[in-house]
């Protein structure tokens, strides 16, 4: 993109233009975003962000419809990142979560941007930061961020998010033994989803369990039931996030998380272009069948001596 | 097939497949998605019963390059007509429309007349619709 380009970008997105917004975010996605965060970067940081994850199916889309109506009702304008995965054999992505925010499309204060991993690990893509960014940077209050359907260890969410939720359904209680590592690590907030179930009780109170035997310091997860589909506990859970905002706010743990979150975007903006110098080295270099050594011809060939 | 990673700077091309109306008919356009996901694309499904603004908004947000609509109701004639408008009132003319479903012949050429790019009519071989998707909007690039 030129330089005039650039800026005609970045004066139309001033001037509250969402194209580009949008077009900004598919810059960034395609590695060629840093001109317009430059230029951005420093409107943003009035946003809250809250991740919503969890497994396959348990609901997350639909509890972050519920939360965006409850923050429309708030009167905050919104943004929604909600990340799929992108076929490894193709590249190509079906992103499916739009659906349950059909309500929302039209609400010129709700800006929904569904995002493809592209091959990106951890439970989000690679531009998912640089997007959040963006939409805060536009004025946007209230981000929603919703993973793919995370396994264990999908946990890069709570880098980025100021209040992560982990939601659950009832009769995943079993694998709750297993899960203390990884993904249960990371909750804020608990959601027990599907709260009509018979089995939702017994959920709760394996995971309050859980919480009994792990040590906090300072915020001890809460562990909310909702049933998002009907709204049901969803002022609960928005209560939730607002005191765990306060806690943020009064005990200076937000700017510990805000300097996380910037060093976490460093590393993986400096990780991506070393990988990508890997890469080219690798195309060129010679294969001997001796990995460490290719390696090390790869990092030399980049001035790095070990 | 082997999996691999996609490179930085490979942009793959982002296409809105939408279901619009009292249609609820959604066969059809889930084996497109299917089939431009499986080329390589984003595809972005809105779900049924969609108006054309919140298709046209769609689009906007997600930076589409192209919307291709389904239309198996009869509606054609009014609904590709109010997608284009918005997309004229939204000032983004320049993603691709194009469309299918149970069109008579003469109503694809009055369609594409107003301008949706292509018309694709039962029994269109899903590689040709591919082909289509990926010259048409191989122009509509970041620069654009």
């Amino acid at each position: 993109m030129t330089e005039q380009r650039i800026a005609d970008l970045v004066n139309a997105f001033r001037n509250g233009d969402a194209r580009a917004l949008a077009r900004a975010i598919s810059l960034c996605e395609s590695g060629e975003g840093a001109p317009v965060v430059a230029a951005l970067h420093a409107l943003a940081g009035n946003a809250a962000t809250v991740g919503i994850t969890g497994p396959p199916g348990v609901g997350k889309s639909t509890l972050c419809a519920a939360l965006v109506r409850k923050a429309r009702s708030a009167g905050r304008r919104v943004g929604v990142i909600s990340v799929d995965p992108s076929s490894p054999f193709s590249h190509g992505a079906l992103l499916g979560d739009r659906i349950r925010l059909a309500e929302h499309f039209t609400d010129p204060n709700v800006f929904i941007r569904s995002m493809a991993s592209r091959g990106h690990l951890g439970g989000l893509a690679g531009a998912t930061a640089d997007a959040a960014l963006l939409m805060d940077a536009f004025g946007l209050e209230f981000i929603a961020i919703e993973t793919v359907g995370a396994g264990q260890n999908e946990v890069e969410i709570a880098e980025l998010a100021q209040t992560t939720i982990v939601a659950l359904q009832p009769g995943s209680g079993d694998s709750i033994q297993v899960l203390k590592a990884g993904i249960l690590e990371i909750a804020d907030v608990f959601v027990v989803n599907k709260s009509d179930h018979p089995m939702a009780n017994q959920l709760r109170r394996e995971i309050r369990a859980m919480l009994g035997i792990m040590q906090y310091e300072g915020w001890v997860p809460e562990v909310v039931a909702t049933q998002a589909l009907e709204g049901d506990g969803i002022d609960a859970l928005w209560e939730a996030i607002e005191r765990h905002a306060l806690f943020l706010n009064e005990s200076g743990e937000i700017e510990r998380r805000r300097r996380e979150r910037f060093a976490h975007q460093v590393r993986a903006i400096a990780a991506g272009r070393i990988r990508a110098l890997v890469e080219r080295a690798i195309a060129t270099g010679s294969d001997d069948g001796d990995p460490y050594a290719a390696a090390a011809r790869a990092l030399a060939s980049l001035g790095i001596q070990e | 097939m082997a999996a691999t990673t996609p490179s930085a700077r490979e942009r793959p091309l982002r296409v809105v497949v939408a279901k619009a109306g009292l249609d609820g008919h959604d066969r059809g356009a889930k084996v497109i998605a299917r089939a431009l996901r499986d080329a390589g694309m984003e595809v972005i499904y809105t779900g049924l019963f969609q108006s054309p603004e919140q298709i046209v908004q769609t689009a906007i947000q997600e930076d589409a390059d192209g919307i291709g609509l389904s239309i198996l109701s009869g509606a054609h004639m009014t609904l590709f007509p109010l997608v284009i408008e918005q997309l004229r009132a939204q000032g983004a003319q320049d993603v691709v429309f194009f469309g299918g479903g149970t069109i008579p012949p003469d109503d694809v050429a009055a369609l594409k007349k107003l301008g949706v790019r292509e018309v694709f009519t039962p029994g269109a071989p899903l590689q040709d619709i591919v082909d289509f998707v990926k010259r048409a909007c191989a122009r509509r690039t970041l620069v654009n």
